[in-house]
């Protein structure tokens, strides 16, 4: 950080402004842009430290992107690694020497990596993630399917779904400001379903880009950045207490706790910082409620629109985080529903076992999971007018 | 230099146990003479380890550690296997993060101080059993050498996956008979100090720890090409006593004995590192 009169600016020579300023007061203007174009746009207003990328369709674009903005001075580090395996390693270092690290990947990067999210998480590194969802093989899969959020679940990682590019830019910006809350501090991964939203245009909302967050401080850390300037001068990252013995197997157990005690403390933050975990639209009075996230919920939107039109009144509960779980949200948003359909671009229904889970005595709704897309299949709003349709016994005419 | 993180707050020194001030007051910081001369004056930086009784990893970790030019700006980056347990008795900043992502960890951990912190040298050296670097973490091993990673990478050669029972490693010699190859290891040795200099690395030594004094030269050496030039590669033998049953006063005639025939010493020096190695002498600092 440099003083320049007045302001504080970041090592690119933007200023810098308060997060809130950033998110919420700070002009904006109007642009047309894709989702990877808007990850490049909020990175460069993030004063971000390192960034390593890993080609895989589609989150490639994106990483190239982060890459310009190397180039062009508004990133410390970048570079591509080996696989995504060592990238996420890679990224791990660059965030333990304290850099404010991002990241991209996509399917079956996402597993080939999979062993270092909760080593990012127990080794507390704020590190954020975008993950633009594409199917795992096999079969060979470059289309969007969010299977692979599944397996991120209970890695010790926050994980936040973005409905479309406007969400992922504030989703991006506020995502460091929450994961690198002292008391949080554990890594963000910001879905999105892959080409609906990385590769198509829409319109976005943009504060100027001479303007940016204040730089990490890894000083503020709950633990040391590796880089020999703070004390204690004897201190390994991880805590590594592999010993056999009762002390180090409590060890193990608490720290597992805290990791996901840190994630429920990031529940303040994020209401303040996006607003709120969870996301309503439609007829509040509505008992019938479609839950869903990202393009899910967008679909789920339009669906409501159209049962308008055959006169029923519907509803979206769209869940902006995963982890945290927005709960009490949910709970309190499904409180007169009678049914619930819980659309999904898998074949497994994770989300729908999710929503199970935290209604389990708190909702006397039926629920029912679906409809289901999968392996790169678009999801119509008509099929999900369709399932609600065929569950009120109501004649199907205007849907093919 | 960033001696001052090893200083201790004067009111609270009656509470902080005397090898935590011992840190402070007898290790040598600041002097890049330093070296395994200092051994039974100076403070160590390790202060006991938990390896089996006279492993010889045990004397590789005090050369070494009594050798870095630069204690007080030196980060190690750490593997999983029997070196792990001894990381959290460094008086280091150290990371242990996963089994073989070690030379990929450095690698982020090398450039990021280089950009936060560009007038200061930070060195950082990646430490690792043989299976860690040689087997499960090749590709991450010989990608931060193509890469020219100004890191230095030493791997403990026990000849075996020590730490999980004596299994057959990449590095064991052939016909050995040991776990996972209960009719003895098919294939020859990996030459992995040969993959590193076909690899990009600048300095490269094989070698056991069996002589103090040599572990101190190649060790500067290899830290001051990595700092000016790219990759450093040194490859120890440290033969694992409990696995080839050996007694615990074994290690070291073991280690001599080797010293004649595989692990006899080599070294390779790239022309630029010749010119950084020439340079350090004339400074006195080799
Ligand atoms: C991904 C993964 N696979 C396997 C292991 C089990 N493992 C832990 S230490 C170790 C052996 C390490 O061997 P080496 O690197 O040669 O070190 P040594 O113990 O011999 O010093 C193995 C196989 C692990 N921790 N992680
Ligand atoms: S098992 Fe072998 S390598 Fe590991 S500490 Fe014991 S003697 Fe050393
Ligand atoms: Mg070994």
């Amino acid at each position: 950080m440099q003083k320049l009169g007045e302001e504080l600016r970041n090592r690119a020579g933007q200023k810098i402004v308060d997060p809130e300023y950033l998110l919420f007061e700070a002009p904006r203007e109007k642009v047309f842009m894709t989702g990877s174009e808007v990850v490049k746009e909020a990175v460069k207003r993030a004063s971000v430290d390192a960034s390593v990328s890993y080609p895989i369709t589609p989150q490639s674009e994106a990483a190239h992107l982060i890459g310009e903005l190397w180039v062009e001075g508004y990133v410390g580090v970048y570079f591509r690694g080996e696989s995504e395996f060592g990238v996420m390693s890679e990224i791990a270092g660059c965030s333990m020497a304290g850099a404010r690290t991002i990241t991209t990947t996509s399917g079956p990067g996402t597993l080939r990596a999979m062993e270092n999210f909760p080593m990012w998480a127990g080794s507390r590194l704020p590190i954020q993630l975008v993950l633009m969802a594409r199917g795992i093989n096999s079969p060979l899969s470059i289309q969007p399917d969010d299977l692979e959020v599944s397996f991120l679940l209970d890695t010790g990682c926050m994980v936040w779904y973005a409905e479309n590019a406007q969400e992922l830019f504030d989703m991006i910006l506020a995502g460091f400001v929450v994961a690198e809350q002292p008391d949080v501090h554990v890594p963000v991964i910001n879905v999105i379903n892959g080409f609906f939203i990385s590769h198509t245009r829409e319109s976005v909302m943009l504060p100027p880009d001479d303007i940016a967050l204040p730089p990490y401080n890894p000083y503020k850390a709950p633990m040391p950045p590796i880089d020999m300037e703070m004390p204690p001068g004897r201190f390994l990252r991880d805590p590594f207490v592999m010993k056999s013995n009762y002390i180090s197997y409590a060890t193990h157990t608490s720290w597992q706790f805290e990791v996901r005690a840190a994630i429920e403390r990031a529940r303040p933050y994020i209401k303040k910082y996006l607003g709120s975990l969870i996301e309503e639209f439609g007829d509040p009075e509505a008992d019938i409620v479609l839950v869903s996230t990202g393009t899910g919920a967008a679909q789920s939107k339009e669906a409501v629109r159209l049962l308008e039109d055959e006169g029923v009144k519907a509803r979206v509960v769209k869940l902006r985080t995963i982890r945290p779980f927005p709960i009490n949200e949910l709970r309190q948003a499904v409180k007169n529903a009678k049914v619930i359909f819980v659309p999904e671009f898998n074949v497994v229904g994770w989300l729908e076992r999710e929503i199970r889970r935290y209604l389990y005595k708190h909702s006397d709704a039926e629920i029912i999971g679906g409809p289901r897309v999968a392996g790169g299949m678009t999801m119509p709003p008509e099929i999900i007018v369709k399932d609600v349709l065929n569950y009120l016994g109501k004649e199907v005419k205007h849907v093919y | 230099m960033s001696i001052n993180i090893f200083k201790i707050n004067e009111d609270l020194k009656e509470f902080i146990p005397q090898e935590v001030i011992d840190l402070e007051e007898k290790a040598t910081w600041g002097n890049p003479k330093r070296g395994v001369m200092d051994l039974p004056y100076a403070k160590e930086l390790l202060e006991e380890h938990s390896l089996c009784a006279g492993c010889p990893e045990s004397m590789a970790f005090r050369y070494i550690l009594a050798s870095l030019p630069n204690p007080e700006d030196t980060i190690i980056v750490n593997s999983t296997g029997c070196t792990s347990l001894v990381f959290p008795h460094i008086a280091l900043h150290t990371v242990h993060s996963l089994f073989g992502n070690q030379n990929a960890v450095a690698t982020g951990i090398k450039r990021t101080l280089e950009w936060r912190f560009p007038d200061k040298v930070k060195d950082v050296i990646v430490l690792a059993g043989d299976g860690a670097t040689v087997d499960i973490g090749l590709d991450c091993t010989l990608q931060s050498f193509f890469r020219q990673e100004k890191i230095t990478t030493i791997c403990f050669d026990n000849e075996v996956y020590a730490n999980t029972g004596g299994q057959e490693s990449g590095t064991t010699v052939q016909g050995h008979v040991f776990k996972m190859a209960p009719k003895g290891k098919q294939w020859p040795k990996v030459q992995m100090w040969q993959l590193a200099i076909d690899s990009g690395c600048h300095y490269v030594v094989r070698m056991s720890v069996s002589s103090p004094k040599k572990v101190e030269q190649v060790v500067k050496k290899a830290i001051y090409v990595a700092r000016e030039v790219g990759p450093t590669y040194l490859h120890f033998y440290t033969p694992c006593i409990l696995e080839i049953g050996l007694n615990s006063d074994d290690g070291l005639m073991e280690m001599r004995d080797k010293d004649k025939e595989r692990f006899k010493f080599f070294e390779y020096v790239s022309p630029q590192a010749e010119e950084v190695i020439a340079k350090k002498k004339e400074e006195g600092l080799l």
